[in-house]
């Protein structure tokens, strides 16, 4: 069994994210691995311990995310593959699942998942538009994963319910952040990632041609960026042990109590 | 210009946030067409002429029966061939997300996401997404056709005109890869308590309660102000409450005189399902929240102090 789990370096949860002049995400400050993939990570060492094999972090980045992908491996994943080019800088969705699908072809996974949800793209998309371009079934927003007789089932949320879904490998599986805790790693674990194979691909290892990627392979544009409409009238108090007092005042302006 | 608007069924009828987008597209002006997939939606569809669309394109095939999206994306990629249009527009919802990038993929088209509103400025469509938590709004663009384009739910409201739609059959050769994924059970909880939707006041607790028993800080405060307990999707998802009080992108969308929001730190997919409501006050320990970016009244500290001491208070008023 062998599983790859599409990963992604974003800005850490401190960082006060904003665009650059060319409407990109400014990457220059302190990063970490998307929040929501930490899950997937975890999900897929879970069935590694449970049936065996070999789980493999996939990601599509500046070389600088081989840092966030050592996170993974401290955690336990076996090794990492980075397609980093400069060329694919700026890439969109038609462009990035393009070159992401190439990385995975290349692995020949059973398994591929991904995290919920990029927390600077807010995007949630990336694992259809990959399961289409490898012509796999895939299930996402998984909160509850079993691996039984070459199939994977997955018990989801939706508008209406919960759906329970069912498909053969090799599969594609997007997971919800409510599927799992995942571990931190241990001080071994760290330790051990320094040793674990570490690979920086190009996109011409991968056969991806230059203009299937970055601008050139995109086929959305960010014409301008504006500060939204302040919301006016906010109040933000940090608790001295009054905080309920003060609360019960507010509400008490606005006639609410 | 050539719009279709992807329009979802449940039960049998056409849900609000399709007919949403829809009447916003045909403010759009061009052709505007619906897009109705499933099994036994044919008698539905017609329904979409009186919200803007002059054509329903409808395919209606058993391999569309369970509402998943990779048998969807080869039927509307057959209806997007059919009907000649350069631009696709779905309300967002957890199936049509994935049929929307799906046919990103397929047909090498551009996919903006969460989109809050849609204008053209001569023959371009230009969209307008929040970002990065809603701290800046970005006007984005396609370079090709078609243009693909997920609108954030609860956007555009419905409006009933008198127009009538002519329904069109499209058949569809699916993929084999695309029907190996099959819905093997439904679940639906039975609600119980107060329901959220018609309350004034909610007090809602998410992943910083702690666990399940943390509900009990948002019953006891729900109790004094006389209002309903919410939850948000992930603990709803970890079990810790029952998914009838769940609001957000796939839970309900609510909008009471007062939002509490305790522990929640106010990521989009729950923003968009509390964000019409009077006055918002958070508790959150996270200065960072996002939730703070969006209550009036945001106090950073420890709910499990706070919390308790706000019901006494608000009892001793009574």
């Amino acid at each position: 069994m062998k599983i790859a789990v599409c990963v992604k370096q974003v800005p850490d949860a401190t960082v006060h994210k904003r665009l650059d002049a060319s409407g990109r995400l400014d990457r220059s400050g302190e990063s970490a691995l998307n929040p929501t993939d930490v899950n997937a990570v975890e999900e897929a060492l879970r069935l590694k311990e449970a049936s065996g094999g070999e789980v493999v972090v996939v990601s599509l980045g500046p070389e600088k995310a081989m840092e966030s992908l050592r996170k993974a491996l401290a955690m336990g994943s076996d090794r990492a593959v980075l397609v980093s080019d400069p060329a694919a800088a700026g890439s969109d969705l038609v462009a990035t699942s393009y070159a992401l699908a190439k990385a995975l072809e290349r692995e020949e996974a059973d398994l591929v998942l991904f995290g919920q949800q990029s927390s600077d793209a807010d995007g949630a998309v990336l694992w259809a538009a990959v399961a289409d371009r490898l012509r796999r079934p895939m299930v996402s927003q998984v909160a509850e994963l079993t691996l039984e007789d070459g199939s994977v089932t997955g018990k989801r949320q939706t508008e209406f319910g919960y759906d329970v879904i069912s498909a053969p490998l090799p599969a594609v599986v997007a997971v919800s952040d409510a599927i799992n805790q995942p571990r931190y790693p241990s001080l071994k674990g760290i330790m051990g990632a320094k040793s674990k194979p570490q690979e920086t691909v190009s996109l011409a290892d991968l056969g991806v041609e230059g203009e299937r990627v970055g601008e050139a392979g995109s086929r959305t544009t960010v014409r301008s960026s504006a500060p939204p409409p302040p919301k006016s009238d906010q109040v933000r108090i940090e608790d001295d042990g009054n905080a309920a007092e003060q609360i019960v005042e507010y509400l008490a302006g606005k006639r609410l109590v | 210009m050539t719009t279709l608007v992807y329009l979802e069924t449940h039960d049998g009828t056409l849900t609000k946030p399709g007919l949403g987008v829809l009447s916003k597209a045909a403010t759009l002006g061009g052709d505007v067409a619906g897009v109705v997939l499933g099994s036994g939606v044919r008698d539905a569809a017609a329904g979409a002429g009186a919200y803007g669309a002059s054509t329903v394109y409808v395919v209606d095939d058993d391999a569309l029966a369970s509402p998943l999206p990779q048998a969807r994306v080869d039927a509307l990629a057959a209806v997007v061939e059919e009907s000649g249009a350069d631009t696709v527009v779905f309300p967002a919802s957890v199936l049509s997300a994935d049929i929307a990038a799906g046919l990103s993929a397929r047909l090498d088209a551009g996919l903006n996401w969460d989109l809050t509103d849609l204008r053209l400025e001569g023959d371009e469509l230009v969209g307008t997404r929040p970002a990065l938590g809603d701290t800046v709004l970005v006007e984005v663009g396609w370079t090709s056709t078609p243009r693909l384009a997920l609108i954030r739910s609860g956007t555009f409201d419905p409006v009933e005109s008198s127009g009538t739609a002519q329904v069109k059959d499209v058949s569809v050769t699916f993929e084999d890869f695309s029907t190996k994924a099959q819905l093997v059970d439904h679940l639906v909880e039975e609600s119980s308590g107060p329901s959220i939707e018609d309350a004034d006041v909610i007090v809602a607790g998410g992943r910083g309660l702690g666990g399940p028993e943390g509900f009990s800080y948002c019953e006891d405060l729900a109790g004094a102000l006389g209002g309903a307990v919410a939850a948000t999707r992930a603990v709803v998802d970890a079990g810790w409450y029952p998914y009838a009080a769940q609001v957000g992108q796939t839970g309900k969308t609510v909008s009471p005189k007062l939002y509490v929001a305790l522990g929640i730190s106010g990521a989009i997919q729950h923003k968009v399902g509390m964000q019409g409501s009077g006055t918002i006050v958070a508790i959150n320990k996270d200065p960072n929240a996002p939730i703070f970016d969006y209550a009036d009244l945001g106090v950073v500290g420890d709910l499990t102090q706070i919390a308790p001491r706000l019901t006494e208070l608000l009892k001793a008023r009574d």
